[in-house]
């Protein structure tokens, strides 16, 4: 009988637009300014600009630059710790807004996106040197006077840079069509840029052509479809297309903050099965979340530090004994019976599988949970997520007996880590750890780590469940016996 | 507090104590619960 495949991740790749001219488009600070619209130029006055945000360590650390107990040393906040401002690091890179909008266009298919042709010119040269984006044509742009008169007429969205200077407008795909109003559009077509431009990242840096993707799964949070099929999706397909994957399928697989280890489970079921040779996991940026928690940033005198929208793209392939092992068996799943109270989630995300594969808690290096960087959240009151996950862990570790009660601050320090992504939805849960653990485990200072991911189910009101997902990563048992 | 005969809110957090297992303590101590949700706040 043949051995069974089994899969390995090749690599992890990540992406960030610096787009505080988008914060007002964030969920909160738009309502927030439409009932005091004198907030809006608060706002703007507290903005980033793109070399703050480049020498931001959280971003560093998201890219790959700065390992995550790094973060731990350093002193908060962590806005005043300057860092070099570099645009490109081991997994990914900052891209500037500029630059942004003008990708956002090229991957506007529907033509809905307009950009000032003299901004445009400036921006597309710029776009055109970047060595990901070589080939690009954004097209042609419009007068200023042009773009001002459909956004006066109200019929279009306009589009402007930190500095409050409009550069462009987004029109709605039917103005009889909720579903396809501006804002949803200007959030899915940033969802798509931010995706595509990690997947670039990730197939440049394996080395694995375009063309050599069989299939492609989206594990974002967007909303794509019109007012019969609000949400119908499958922009995995519309990511593999700005990426020229012409011999890849694709679907979505949603799941809120779990999506994308679900998604990864999925991936590595269709290795495993041998359908597919390569499988992609990409997730795209949350437009909503901008600027979240800027009423807690303006309170106590910080930038807004939601600024930035992130991308991912994992590769899932088959096991070439080397790369890290996606172990499926150890697959923890939040089922419909097992209850939302956080000591059955973690007990089944986490005790379960530890026991099912005689693994004691401290048998995994790292776990990495729900990463939000807690400078986002904790000025509005919402605490260290990422701490809380930590020590609910170590008390179940604690529980079993496995490490005493006071044993829970250095399990926590040991195998936890700070939370440094930004507050992007599914792409800050788990995920943003792969790159950092892929690094760790092929250079044999890292054994496994398992990614703990959970989903607000009961955000849709369809039901009161939470949901999550969790499996571990773990070195190659080829590497091992080297 | 006495919670019996009282009406209660239950708000509750994704991360920390969900708004369903506020709502069945409510109940519990005699309280009319007249609203259950559950927020996530990041």
């Amino acid at each position: 009988m043949a051995a069974a495949i089994q899969p390995v991740i090749k690599g992890a790749r990540y992406f960030l637009a610096h787009t505080p001219g988008l914060v007002a488009y964030g969920s909160k600070p738009a309502r927030e300014i439409a009932r005091a619209p004198a907030l809006a130029e608060s706002i703007r006055a507290r903005l980033r600009s793109y070399e703050d945000a480049l020498s931001y360590p959280p971003n560093q650390v998201f890219l790959g630059a700065i390992d995550p107990d790094e973060l731990s040393s350093m002193s908060r906040p962590w806005f005043l710790v300057k860092k070099e401002p570099r645009r490109r690091h081991p997994h990914g890179e900052i891209m500037p807004e500029e630059e942004f909008y003008a990708f956002m266009k090229h991957c506007d298919s529907a033509g809905l996106l307009w950009l000032e042709e003299e901004f445009l010119r400036t921006a597309g040269q710029r776009l055109q040197a970047h060595p990901l984006i070589k080939q690009t044509d954004p097209g042609g742009g419009k007068p200023f006077s042009t773009i001002e008169a459909q956004v006066g007429a109200q019929a279009a969205l306009p589009l402007c840079l930190r500095d409050g200077r409009m550069v462009g407008c987004v029109f709605p795909g039917d103005k009889e069509d909720r579903s396809l109003a501006a804002d949803l559009l200007l959030e899915n077509l940033a969802c798509k840029a931010t995706a595509s431009m990690a997947l670039r990242t990730l197939l440049d840096d394996t080395g694995v052509q375009a063309s050599a993707v069989d299939y492609l799964l989206n594990s974002g949070e967007e909303a794509v479809g019109d007012r019969y099929q609000r949400g119908g999706g499958n922009l995995a397909k519309a990511i593999g297309e700005a990426c020229g994957c012409a011999n890849a399928a694709g679907v979505d697989v949603k799941g809120f903050c779990a999506g994308p280890n679900h998604a990864l489970l999925v991936a590595g079921s269709l290795i495993a099965g041998g359908v597919f040779r390569n499988v992609v996991v990409v997730g795209g940026c949350s437009l909503a979340k901008l600027g979240m928690k800027f009423q807690g940033h303006l309170k106590h005198g910080y930038p807004i530090l939601e600024d930035v929208l992130a991308g991912f793209a994992i590769l899932v392939a088959r096991d070439d004994g080397r790369h890290p092992r996606l172990r499926l068996d150890s697959a923890g799943l939040h089922r419909v019976g097992t209850g939302s109270s956080q000591q059955a989630i973690f007990a089944a995300l986490v005790a379960e599988p530890l026991e099912r594969l005689r693994l004691r808690f401290g048998d995994v290096d790292k776990y990495a949970t729900e990463l939000h960087n807690p400078e986002l959240t904790e000025p509005s009151g919402s605490g260290n997520v990422p701490l809380t996950n930590y020590r609910l862990i170590a008390a179940l570790a604690a529980k079993r007996g496995e490490i005493g009660p006071g044993d829970i601050p250095t399990f926590v320090e040991r195998h936890g880590m700070p939370g440094y992504a930004p507050t992007q939805g599914h792409v800050a849960s788990a995920v943003p750890f792969l790159g950092h653990a892929l690094d760790r485990i092929m250079a044999g200072a890292l054994e496994r780590a398992m990614f703990v991911a959970k989903g607000s189910l009961f955000l849709g009101r369809m039901t009161q469940m939470a949901d999550g997902v969790s499996f571990i990563v773990e070195r190659n048992p080829e590497q091992r016996k080297k | 507090m006495e919670l019996r005969g009282k009406k209660v809110i239950a708000l509750g957090e994704r991360d920390g104590v969900q708004g369903s297992s506020i709502a069945l303590c409510a109940r519990s101590a005699g309280a009319e619960v007249v609203l259950e949700l559950t927020h996530c706040f990041v």
